[in-house]
């Protein structure tokens, strides 16, 4: 713990160094926490008063994001990613055997506040998972050999930089290209091409490639950048999300690791054709990895003349970029709760209209569009809409970027013209043994083997790239029971029937996969699912019930078969409720528990 | 002049003008639609969700939906309803509303809204949260377990006391109402029973003090007319047996 002095002298460090602007919360939190370890109250009331902002807001602030923490935390933090692709490759194992090993329980620091060790959303890494977060930075494939070094490391007190490179290392595993990842881009290109033909003529080779926002929701990119040209306005924006949260997702983790340039790239030109000036990255927190290495890479552009004040030597063509971390909130992908975030606010979806494109950063007319639609753009711009559109289906041009994991020989990056079958890809991932497949991520849809044959497109099976498979040995059911809790976690709270029914969905699903089910709670569970559908505020809440609802309907005897065969069943469990008379008598004999049979005969006939 | 816009609301006519949002107009009209989160004095919230209604076969919040010329509007289908009445039954679970208990029984637009939405049991299982009771202020209580998330508090200590004595803290489940001092208490601030943050609670969780049962049970505002009928609560005054000051 700092000395007070100490405290305040670091915060106003950190503060003066975002020029005291209370857009900028969300970082000065976050880099006061990596100086502090924690955000006492002390700390956040130091930040309030040299930002001039009122102490409950930044506190409300530090409460939102899963990696701000107001209460001590060790100084090693460690997060196990808990996907359910990082459970089908083992990572309860090693969680459980790295507690037992430094002596901690999960959730929980350690007595001598070196250690913590918990579990976290999906961080992207489920091509190369068991994965987790130490301090924030990604650790992939986690083995026991691992786990043993991280036991020394971690007991021995050894900073991180004298870590084990290799444990950090995070690989690309593109495994097939096409128009995108395959072909070769010349920086600068793109905004050549701008200077060159103007930005209507680039805005028409846009709305003739048929461009969709490839982050799933398939807005088409170019009525959206028109849109947000001829909001009224001076000051526009252009916000990158690369805030990657849906599970099973990671190509825009690629696509910032090997591609970078040819994402600012297309910010820059987007920034040129709405008349923007400034642009934001907003990257997810898990991503920090990449951070420093974006920085320099923003740096080399300016040098190049492809960033910042005259561009290409047009004194009229100035545009920067700068990147936030996220901290830890799935909602943030959201993109009015993502521009909350980046004005260093709480990330809770906006009333909308109006949409982003008149009123979004700061008010002001913001394009928001995905890492890949980006990229893609700056590929139009130079080889031109049509030579895109030669591509993908009628309503779905060009190629979608797939990330695959779960039960697949080859799970990484699959790039394939829209339209591509289910059954294509995986044959092509190898994956022999499919019982269903996670399209979309939990958000998305959950599909059986009788479906293989549909088409990955935006008229039938739309994705943002999450594909996650389940061999047939796996049980449906662990998946489902993995993404409910992923909802009640990410769940902002602002709306009743996602604040609520998330953690209802949960208790159903939980109850029936622990063979406590009737078929009684199967119709409890659609008819919460249809309420959640239509009554919840943005659209996490209205397809958190997706897997749930899509697994009753293409999986039913998953479920059956954990059903009782009574008509009802009640939630409250009452051997359980005998534990603490357990307890305090001492008893552990098996007459201090209820039989089976007895159980039963407490239950309605 | 322009001719007057309107929007069918359950196949009735509803006039508004520019800029109204659909429960603004149909208020005007004299037409109810059930509501927790809003109150007409604030910007709108759209957090409860209980106003819901159909807008062209789309659901959306009536309190932050723009009227628009032509708009077909359902509000009282058997649908509709049934999503309301699930929407008031998780209110119910999530906090701990003990309504034969309550002070505020017979006055409570929480309870009311649930009777008008034809709620007569909480039906889901019971969260049974553990919150406090806060009895420090002179002239107030709060009791955390009626609280139910739609800020009015929040917002008119905020906007219209300039206090800014309340907040909504935390994500998810976990979001809970807090008072913004080091100690969390009501006494460490200078609210007052005065304060319009005193006046719209939906439901008991804030309290007057030295004030108990002044109007029987039995003959309270919601126990002689329906809600849809005499309105809310925090609209009408005390002298009306609702919570506004006169």
């Amino acid at each position: 713990m700092a000395e007070p002095d100490a405290l305040i002298q670091t915060v106003h460090d950190i503060v003066q160094r975002h020029g005291g602007m209370p857009t900028r919360l969300l970082q000065i939190l976050r880099e006061a926490q990596d100086s502090l370890t924690w955000l006492s109250p002390e700390t956040l009331d130091a930040v309030a008063g040299k930002l001039g902002v009122s102490p409950d807001k930044v506190r409300s602030v530090a409460e939102f994001y899963s990696f701000l923490y107001t209460a001590p935390r060790g100084s090693y933090d460690i997060l196990f990613s808990d996907n359910i692709t990082d459970r089908m490759l083992g990572n309860r194992e090693l969680l459980h055997a790295l507690c037992d090993r430094l002596g901690v329980g999960i959730g929980e620091t350690r007595a001598d506040g070196v250690v913590t060790v918990g579990t976290t959303s999906c961080t992207g890494m489920c091509d190369q998972g068991p994965a987790a977060l130490v301090n924030g930075y990604a650790l992939t494939r986690l083995d026991p050999p691992r786990l043993d070094r991280i036991v020394e490391l971690v007991n021995g007190q050894i900073p991180l930089t004298q870590w084990p490179r290799e444990f950090f290392e995070v690989v690309s595993n593109i495994r097939r290209a096409d128009i995108l990842l395959g072909r070769h881009f010349a920086d600068g290109a793109a905004l050549r091409a701008v200077l060159k033909r103007g930005p209507e003529a680039i805005l028409e080779e846009l709305v003739k490639s048929g461009l969709r926002g490839q982050g799933g929701a398939g807005f088409r990119s170019g009525a959206k950048w028109v849109s947000c040209r001829n909001a009224p306005g001076e000051v526009k924006y252009v916000v990158c999300n690369a805030d990657e949260g849906e599970p099973g997702t990671f190509k825009d983790r690629v696509l910032m690791q090997d591609f970078a340039d040819l994402v600012f790239e297309g910010m820059t030109l987007c920034g040129r054709v709405i008349g923007a000036r400034q642009g934001f990255v907003y990257l997810r927190g898990e991503y920090r990895y990449l951070l420093d290495a974006l920085k320099a890479t923003l740096q080399r552009r300016r040098e190049a003349g492809l960033l910042g004040a005259a561009i290409l030597g047009d004194p009229t063509f100035n545009f920067d970029i700068d990147i936030h971390l996220g901290a830890g909130a799935y909602v943030c992908g959201e993109e009015s709760a993502l521009i909350e975030s980046l004005e260093g606010k709480h990330g809770v979806p906006r009333i909308r209209p109006p949409f982003p494109t008149t009123h979004g950063y700061l008010n002001q007319p913001t394009v928001v569009n995905n890492v890949e639609t980006f990229a893609t753009a700056a590929k139009i711009a130079v080889e031109g809409g049509a030579w895109f559109a030669n591509r993908g289906t009628a309503e779905s041009k060009g190629t979608k970027l797939l990330s695959l994991s779960g039960d697949c020989k080859r799970p990484g990056i699959y790039e394939y013209p829209f339209g591509v079958t289910v059954r294509r890809v995986l044959d092509d991932c190898g994956a022999r043994d499919a019982q269903g497949i996670q399209m979309a991520g939990p958000a998305g849809h959950m599909i059986s083997a009788k479906q293989f044959d549909r088409r990955i497109c935006f008229e039938d099976l739309a994705t943002g790239g999450s594909f996650m498979v389940f061999d047939q040995s796996r049980d449906i059911l662990d998946g489902i029971r993995n993404f409910t809790h992923f909802f009640v976690h990410e769940s902002c709270g602002f709306c009743t029937p996602c604040r609520v029914g998330t953690s209802l969905m949960r208790d159903l699903v939980t109850k029936v996969h622990t063979g406590h089910g009737t078929r009684y709670d199967l119709e409890e569970m659609r008819k919460l699912g249809r309420i959640m559908r239509v009554a919840c505020h943005c659209g996490l809440g209205q397809t958190a019930p997706n897997p749930v609802l899509d697994s009753l309907d293409q999986f039913p005897e998953s479920w059956e078969r954990r059903l009782r065969s009574t008509a009802f069943e009640p939630a409250f469990d009452l051997d359980a409720a005998l534990e603490q008379a357990r307890q305090l008598t001492g008893r552990s004999d098996p007459g201090a528990y209820l039989r089976e049979e007895e159980l039963m005969l407490g239950t309605m006939p | 002049m322009s001719e007057e816009q309107s929007f069918t609301l359950d196949g009735r006519r509803v006039p508004f003008q520019a800029g109204q949002t659909l429960m603004a107009a149909a208020l005007a009209a004299g037409v109810y639609i059930p509501h927790l989160c809003f109150n007409r004095e604030f910007a709108p919230h759209g957090s409860c969700r209980v106003c819901l209604v159909g807008v062209n076969g789309r659901m959306q919040a009536a309190c932050t939906t723009p009227a628009a010329a032509g708009q077909i509007v359902e509000s009282e289908t058997g649908e509709i309803r049934e999503i309301r009445r699930g929407i008031l039954q998780m209110l119910f679970v999530e906090g701990n509303h003990v309504c034969p208990a309550c002070e505020k029984s017979g006055a409570c637009q929480l309870q009311a809204v649930a009777y008008y939405v034809g709620m007569l049991a909480p039906h889901y299982t019971h969260f049974y949260p553990r919150r406090p009771v806060d009895a420090s202020h002179p002239e107030a209580v709060i009791d955390f377990n009626r609280c139910i998330l739609c800020e009015l508090c929040v917002r008119a200590s905020r906007d219209v006391d300039g206090k800014n004595v309340f907040a909504v803290q935390g994500r998810g489940i976990e979001a809970h109402l807090v008072v913004n001092t080091p100690s969390g208490k009501l006494g460490a601030t200078d609210f007052s029973i005065h304060d319009k943050a005193a006046q719209v609670c939906p439901t008991g969780a804030i309290l007057t003090k030295h004030r108990g049962y002044e109007i029987p049970i039995g003959q309270r505002l919601y126990d002689r007319k329906p809600i849809s009928v005499v309105g809310d609560v925090a609209t009408l005054s005390e002298s009306k047996g609702g919570r506004r000051h006169d």
